[in-house]
């Protein structure tokens, strides 16, 4: 393990179980006794779930991103297509009791409800940047626990050579699943380095909370050093597999989007430019920052593709 | 409609006022930090939005008029194309200005990658003669070859739709409301080409 794991904070500093189950109405009571005396209602906001979550290894120290932005601004394709009407299409899908099907080439499938995953995988702080293939970009303070930690649980085999990721399919509350937008649901996957490697983050939360249901919520991959549609949201299924994943955008346009999907500056998409980057939040007279090569991260993971021609496997 | 000279003018101030408006929500929104995470993107959008709307608004004058027959409306074809070259040239200088930072080595590096953004360009090159030839002086100056000039419009037209549908990731619903209006508007032109010289129907 190259990084620690901070059990004992857990015990400690964690939000009693009491009180975070009841969470929804101390929140109410809390906002309905401040509306009552006049207080603003986001004084009382103030509690949050991940608050006393530590700092994690590989953390950048940059200054992140206005929460409101990285809340209004998502592509969350099973919604809709634009960025900022995600936000209210996505309060419909339930979050909680979410549980996760586990299948393939390991030695414990099944069905896992999330609590008990969590139970097992401490959580921690990771501010990471994050790059959009559209070309903007942003950094964000993520809560969640290695990847890795995770998968070994599972005891993959020798045959799992992948790790293939599904998002919920629930046309009912997710209208964009209605139209043919991509091919549903929206499938992702990692080469079984990738998936171990340290900085690949299994998200929770952000902004010491709970995530948005519009930025993935409850359980969301965050890759920092591909595409930002390699991080998929919402998942519900992982399958290990001997065999390449076919994940929904490289199905979708297969000279566009590859699998491996690594920010690179020097392979242009075949539309645009990847060479520089819009920084979400900044002023409109603020220049676009050039994209470094896998985000800022090659120290830690260039090696994975050492022997890999980057402009064929895009 | 019999209105006098003057009832006409205050109606193309109110006309002129009515189209200024998106821009001018737009200033308003960007004064007041309302364009949201990538304002840049936001202004850029919108004003390219405007530019084919008024296109689009431009070219329903002349089939609306006949089905209408409403020959007033051809009193706003000028504003109107001036509207969609106005929009049209604010959204050009969005992506010069504020996206490349009028850095050329940015120009030279996304231009050429971007073959929707060679489609763009290319639109709003065409809109240049049109627009500098809209006053009566130069329409009574060319003549005959005015109007051979102006239908330039409907190449641009179809340039802007490639382009529109050239940068989008995935198939929308915007997208394919505007490309099928302007293949309705562009159709009823080549239909009257055809039905005028009796080639066919």
């Amino acid at each position: 393990m190259l990084f620690k794991m901070k059990k004992d904070i857990l015990t400690g500093e964690i939000t009693d179980k009491l009180v975070f189950q009841n969470r929804r109405k101390i929140i109410k009571a809390v906002t309905a006794t401040a509306m009552a005396s006049f207080i603003p209602a986001s004084m009382s906001a103030q509690i949050k779930k991940y608050a006393e979550i530590p700092l994690g290894p590989y953390s950048a120290s940059l200054q992140v991103t206005d929460i409101e932005y990285v809340k209004n601004y998502t592509n969350y394709y099973e919604f809709t297509t634009n960025k900022n009407d995600s936000t209210i299409l996505s309060k419909a899908l339930k979050t909680s009791p979410w549980s996760v099907t586990v299948e393939g080439e390991a030695e414990k499938t099944g069905v896992f409800n999330l609590e008990d995953i969590l139970k097992t995988n401490p959580l921690e702080q990771r501010i990471y940047r994050f790059r959009c293939v559209e070309a903007w970009s942003m950094v964000v303070p993520w809560i969640g626990f290695p990847l890795a930690n995770m998968l070994k649980q599972f005891k993959p085999t020798s045959k799992a050579k992948y790790v293939e990721f599904t998002t919920i399919y629930n046309p009912n509350v997710m209208p964009g699943q209605r139209g043919t937008a991509l091919e549903w649901p929206y499938l992702e996957g990692l080469r079984m380095d990738e998936a171990m490697h340290p900085l690949s983050l299994m998200a929770t939360g952000m902004y010491d909370d709970e995530l948005a249901n519009q930025n993935g919520a409850p359980l969301r991959l965050v890759v920092p050093w591909k595409y930002g549609f390699k991080s998929i949201k919402a998942i519900v299924k992982i399958r290990f597999s001997e065999t390449m994943p076919a994940t929904a955008w490289n199905k979708a346009g297969p000279n566009e989007y590859g699998f491996y999907a690594n920010v690179n500056p020097e392979v242009p998409h075949p539309r645009w430019s990847q060479s520089r980057e819009r920084i979400l939040g900044a002023s409109i007279f603020t220049p676009k920052r050039n994209t470094e090569k896998f985000n800022g991260y090659g120290a830690q993971v260039a090696s994975l593709y050492s022997a890999m021609d980057l402009k064929k496997y895009f | 409609m019999r209105l006098s000279k003057v009832q006409w003018a205050v109606i193309k101030v109110i006309v002129f006022i009515l189209c200024l408006m998106p821009f001018l929500l737009l200033l308003m929104d960007t004064i007041q930090d309302q364009l949201g995470a990538n304002p840049i993107e936001t202004l850029h959008f919108r004003l390219g939005d405007w530019a084919l709307r008024f296109l689009c608004i431009g070219l329903s004058l002349t089939p609306l008029r006949k089905l209408l027959k409403q020959n007033d409306l051809s009193r706003f074809r000028r504003m109107l194309g001036l509207y969609a070259f106005f929009y049209a040239s604010m959204h050009f200088l969005v992506y010069i200005v504020l996206d490349l930072s009028l850095s050329w080595e940015a120009f030279v590096d996304e231009v050429p990658k971007s073959p929707y953004i060679l489609v763009g360009l290319l639109t709003f090159i065409l809109l240049i003669p049109l627009a500098v030839t809209s006053t009566k002086a130069m329409q009574k100056r060319l003549g005959k070859k005015w109007l051979t000039l102006h239908k330039l419009v409907y190449v641009a037209g179809v340039t802007a739709i490639v382009h529109y549908l050239w940068l989008i990731k995935t198939l929308t619903i915007e997208a394919i409301f505007y490309a099928s209006l302007m293949f309705v508007l562009l159709a009823y032109r080549l239909f009257t080409y055809f039905k005028a010289r009796r080639l066919c129907f």
